[in-house]
């Protein structure tokens, strides 16, 4: 059964010792594997059986067949659920947007990437923001876009710009104030990736593009950002999971509103789920199935790519 | 490097460069400093709508008092340590068994289990939400620290275990064969052998889940309610609606919720950003 039973072992030497290899990578998995199955494989699995019922959460579960899934997409001769449309758009807008961490961290990467005094401290407290918990972070935005007084209406009301509500209580921009919000610690943390991916750049190649006359945007695009490749690739994955779960400054910064425009599928879930409207945990699974299968193929796509460099690497 | 080191270009840049510096950071900086700003105001700037403008007096004792001697303040924050502390242990301990295990050692379905760990690290929190409230609630562990760092241990276990077993296929194998060979058995190469050259992997897991757990606000919400066991960042929450619109205590509250998890940093830095980063470079 095992590669290390080929060895022909004095019998005396007890089961366990003659298959030693074979169990030992078993017993030292087991206590992982067991708390993973238990608390995220398994729900998993249970998420998607509970989307098929109603259910309160304490009494008996109903089998309601795909009706939730028909209400949340407008199957028959319902309309769709416009909550779940507003939120599915906000997603949306949160994937594009949140993108531009990447863009905005390979910036600031570059122009810190220097060897001046004082520059590592510089880059720490450039950083800084990430280590922040979202709560806090949106707590200081939602302070930040305070209408009137907010430091951000006074300086776009320097431009004759008047925000009705607040950036937060006009339903028009508060998506974007609270993505921007978001997009302050994510920068943060592209930035450090690309620090670190900058810092490993062949000074060969970028001696030798110099002396064929590369510089400047041709130089980043052509040399620079292909070595960069491994970096880019982290801020993605981190990007787009983030923006997936963008729930604490949703939470923190508006509760979902003004008039319901903030909400996003992960906040829906919730708030069906557990909250003063009653607990819809039947309905609110279905909702988790349908953010899982967008993640889902991000999930795929990541592995497929971590398989390929496995593969590479033996 | 890229771009061109700023000591060979003109005098002009050099001292422009220097000079900007201090003042990107500020901006970048701008919304800390305006809260740190607001943490040491009294109550009547803000009453006046003098929000942004220097404080009329310097209140930071009466402040963080307040936060300290009059609110559930001290309560969250031992919560969260209570939460944090053993989550670490816990998490650490798991993923450098499992790590070991995949890094070392060949057996069929490796592979899968590994890609197993990755995958369930990335899904949604929500679609564990309801099964996962639900299994705590029926071991009677709705609303207590253990229920929540049972959970957190074993969700994390996903991430650590990615950073573990990179880790160790890093590690020179020979060494391994070389105990094999001299017939130690396999559990103490793990613990002698393996353990002491995981230090770095296990200093940076660390201080990640540490500051992960720390600033976790989701499954605070869904498994606990009230002072009882919510940690500080659910805790907020509460502070700030006793506090109502008292921007100068609000802003106390919220500097002393962050401040663990980035004194953490400032004190592990090295480490912090080498997990962090960790594959950013191949």
């Amino acid at each position: 059964m095992t590669t290390a039973s080929t060895n022909t072992q004095p019998a005396e030497r007890g089961w366990y010792k003659r298959n030693e290899i074979a169990i030992t990578p078993w017993l030292f998995l087991l206590p992982a594997i067991l708390f993973f199955a238990v608390y995220v494989i398994m729900p998993i699995a249970q998420s998607f059986w509970i989307s098929f019922h109603a259910w309160d959460g304490l009494g008996e579960k109903t089998w309601v067949g795909t009706a939730n899934y028909e209400r949340l997409f407008g199957i028959g001769d319902q309309n769709m659920d416009r909550k779940f449309q507003i939120s599915f758009w906000n997603n949306i807008k949160w994937l594009f947007l949140y993108l531009l961490a990447i863009p905005m961290g390979l910036f600031i990467a570059l122009f810190l990437n220097q060897t001046v005094r004082g520059i590592r401290l510089y880059k720490s407290l450039f950083f800084f923001p990430f280590v922040i918990s979202q709560v806090v972070v949106g707590l200081v935005f939602s302070w930040f876009y305070l209408p009137n007084d907010g430091a951000f209406d006074q300086i776009v009301g320097l431009f004759g710009i008047d925000i009705s509500g607040g950036v937060l209580g006009n339903p028009n921009t508060a998506t974007y104030g609270i993505i921007a919000a978001g997009l302050w610690p994510q920068t943060a943390y592209c930035m450090i990736l690309y620090l670190t991916g900058l810092n490993a750049v062949d000074p060969e190649q970028v001696e030798a593009a110099r002396l064929d006359g590369a510089k400047g945007w041709k130089m980043l695009w052509y040399v620079i950002v292909p070595q960069l490749k491994p970096a880019t690739f982290i801020a993605f994955v981190v990007t787009i999971v983030g923006a997936l779960r963008s729930f604490d400054f949703i939470a923190v910064m508006t509760n979902g509103g003004p008039f319901g425009s903030t909400r996003v599928l992960s906040f829906y879930m919730f708030e069906e789920s557990l909250s003063e409207f009653g607990f819809r945990m039947g309905y609110g699974a279905a909702i988790a199935v349908v953010l899982f299968f967008i993640m889902l193929g991000f999930i795929v796509y990541f592995l497929w790519s971590m398989y390929q460099d496995e593969k590479g690497a033996h | 490097m890229f771009p061109t080191p700023i000591e060979k270009q003109s005098r002009g840049m050099q001292i422009g460069y220097q000079a900007f510096l201090p003042v990107a950071l500020v901006l970048w900086l701008l919304p800390l400093l305006a809260v740190a700003l607001f943490s040491i105001k009294p109550d009547a700037d803000f009453a006046n709508g003098n929000f942004w403008g220097l404080p009329s007096s310097f209140e930071a004792f009466n402040n963080y008092g307040k936060v300290f001697f009059e609110s559930n303040m001290p309560r969250y924050l031992l919560n969260s340590l209570l939460i944090t502390v053993p989550t670490v242990i816990g998490a650490v301990a798991l993923s450098a068994m499992a790590g070991f295990a995949l890094g070392v050692y060949r057996f069929k379905g490796n592979l899968l289990i590994f890609f197993m760990f990755i995958a369930g690290n990335f899904v949604p929190f929500q679609i564990l939400m309801v099964p996962v409230r639900d299994l705590t609630v029926s071991l009677g562990m709705y609303d207590t620290i253990r229920g929540l760092v049972l959970f957190h241990i074993a969700f994390q276990t996903g991430f650590c275990t990615l950073f573990m077993r990179n880790f160790i296929r890093a590690l020179p194998f020979p060494l391994i064969e070389a105990a094999r060979v001299e017939g130690i058995a396999e559990w103490r190469i793990f613990w002698y052998v393996v353990l002491p050259l995981m230090k770095p992997a296990l200093a940076a897991l660390a201080v990640l889940i540490f500051t992960f757990i720390w600033n976790d606000y989701f499954w605070a919400v869904v498994l606990t309610q009230g002072p009882s066991a919510q940690p500080v960042t659910a805790g907020i929450t509460e502070f700030n609606s006793q506090f109502r619109a008292a921007y100068h205590l609000m802003s106390a509250g919220s500097i002393v919720a962050a401040l663990p998890p980035v004194a953490m940093f400032f004190l592990m830095q090295k480490h912090f950003i080498a997990g962090l980063t960790l594959g950013a470079v191949k």
